[in-house]
């Protein structure tokens, strides 16, 4: 069975090439510094599931401190520069997005086919794991691809890699930092304390404000935890079931939809979500790493507007 | 009940407000939460190991990125402007409208991988809003091909999200329905998944009339001189 475990190997080796490149490319003053933060990332796919919870934590810290003390430089490995790229696109043409495609289509329909079909019975991928393994499958398939028509350089598609990875930098992490961060605040008992705090300010009484209450705590929670599967179990429990549905008699699939769905209005607004939100800015070398959010602000409050109407009309009786 | 632990969330805030290093802000506030929730020193460090090596499936897409740098070696946003120059009547607005639309029906329909920033957003999205842009207004200033890159990665953001609940085996949803079933409401997915589509079609109609406010935005602006990206 290919597991998760076989993709994080793949991965691993990926980071461990970005270590050792980054440690001889001599151009770029801080060369220890990002091959000791690509590497031990490479450590953690490797070895992660080996080690100790408090092993992890320590190279959680080293990656940290690596971050914080301004260690990872941006190295600009040889590339093809504007005039060449046009005349290649010319030559190349329209093929240049087969590659491209080959990636999410090989995730979606290699998903769809081993869902809907007997190869779901085989046991081939871990159970509910296919989508992102065939995603790895897509993306070796799709360099072999690329590979085979470009006569490229062996070394081209990590260094290319490398190129974008260190425009991205420490920020490729910061996803999975917040999410272990949501775990830390879930033991600390943040969650419960949020939902007391919502119950206290809900003002008895009026319907519609405690619509807005519901809604704008699902809102905030998610602007804060950049989440809102963090803010949805604290906000039904507080305000969803015991006031909406229990005291007003409200459609529970409707309150429950809609409100998460006003959270995700907060997804679109907050620097916490950061790969929805901050690795794009930095992806499409916008000067400020708030441009997407900004972008984002104009549909997200009306939506949200939205979001709290189509609960106070429809959802009650 | 104790509300020690929400100084976590305020360091969270200040520490981004104050433009910090993110992963420092996070990793300081995760331990001092941790410790205010009445947790020892270790207990939190192994609470965060263990959560970090959980989600390391979530660092695992950047794996795309060799495949996509070898492309754009070769020329691929170069191809996509090309590509969106010979269409007829293309504009940046009606351009991210289809892509909003598209994302959200391929989202409803479970496919939410097919779209995202590093796949489709950088190599194709927006060099091609970019391209329209241009090619109905004439050269942009810096800033304003900035607003466009920014638009175009908002519109995959808006069409993902209010389009993935529309799907009943999406982990919202899931999480939707357990939480209630716990509370004593059992649901069907498709229960839920129904009552997203009227806010999918929110999502639509206000994300796509902003889109094409911006080309007759874009059309009013004096064409600027051409100037380096820098």
């Amino acid at each position: 069975m290919i597991t998760l475990e076989w993709l994080y190997v793949l991965t691993g080796l990926v980071f461990s090439a970005w270590a050792l490149l980054s440690l001889r490319d001599r151009t770029n003053p801080k060369r220890w510094g990002n091959a000791a933060f690509w590497g031990l990332l490479a450590g953690s796919f490797f070895f992660g599931s080996h080690i100790s919870d408090l092993a992890n934590g320590i190279l959680v810290l080293v990656l940290v401190a690596l971050a914080g003390t301004g260690q990872l430089g941006r190295s600009h490995p040889a590339t093809t520069n504007g005039t060449e790229r046009t005349a290649l696109a010319a030559r190349l043409g329209n093929r240049l997005f087969v590659p491209a495609l080959v990636i999410p289509l090989t995730a979606v329909a290699g998903t769809l086919v081993y869902t809907y079909t007997p190869l779901g019975e085989s046991g081939l991928f871990e159970a509910r794991r296919e989508t992102l393994i065939l995603l790895g499958l897509g993306v070796l398939l799709a360099l072999a691809l690329a590979m085979l028509w470009m006569r490229a350089p062996l070394l081209a598609p990590l260094e290319e890699g490398r190129r974008l990875m260190d425009s991205i930098g420490w920020a490729a992490i910061l996803p999975q930092m917040l999410a272990a961060l949501g775990a830390v605040f879930a033991l600390a008992g943040v969650g419960s304390i949020v939902g007391d705090l919502a119950g206290t300010v809900l003002p008895r009484g009026s319907l519609f404000l405690a619509v807005l209450v519901y809604c704008t705590g699902m809102l905030l929670f998610t602007v804060i935890m950049g989440n809102a599967f963090a803010a949805f179990p604290v906000m039904a429990a507080a305000i969803g079931i015991p006031v909406l549905v229990e005291d007003y008699g409200g459609n529970v699939a409707l309150i429950g939809a809609v409100g998460m769905l006003a959270g995700f209005c907060g997804t679109l607004l907050t620097p916490m979500a950061a790969n929805f939100n901050i690795v794009p800015a930095v992806l499409l070398d916008l000067r400020s790493q708030y441009g997407v959010i900004r972008a984002q602000v104009g549909t997200a409050l009306p939506l949200f507007a939205c979001n709290v109407l189509l609960i106070y009309f429809l959802a009650f009786p | 009940m104790t509300y020690w632990p929400l100084i976590g969330i305020a360091l969270v805030v200040v520490g981004f407000v104050a433009r910090l290093n993110p992963l420092m802000v996070v990793a300081v506030s995760a331990i001092v939460t941790g410790l205010l929730g009445g947790l020892e020193f270790v207990p939190v460090l192994e609470a965060l190991g263990k959560a970090f090596n959980d989600n390391r499936y979530i660092s695992v897409t950047w794996i795309i990125l060799p495949v996509i740098g070898l492309l754009e070696r070769y020329g691929l946003q170069e191809r996509a402007r090309t590509l969106i120059g010979q269409v007829r009547g293309a504009t940046m607005g009606r351009l991210l409208v289809l892509y909003l639309g598209f994302r959200q029906i391929t989202a409803a329909l479970g496919m939410k991988d097919i779209g995202g920033h590093p796949q489709t957003v950088r190599p194709l999205i927006a060099p091609m809003a970019e391209a329209a842009a241009e090619r109905a207004h004439g050269t942009l200033s810096l800033t304003e091909r900035e607003k466009v890159r920014a638009l175009a990665a908002a519109t995959d953001n808006i069409g993902l999200f209010f389009g993935e609940d529309i799907f009943f085996a999406i982990a919202s949803i899931l999480l939707i329905q357990g939480v209630f079933e716990a509370q004593g409401y059992p649901l069907a997915p498709l229960q839920l998944s129904v009552w997203a589509i009227p806010s999918a079609v929110c999502a639509f109609l206000l994300h796509g009339a902003r889109l094409l406010a911006h080309d007759r935005r874009l059309a009013r602006l004096p064409v600027a001189e051409p100037e380096s990206a820098a």
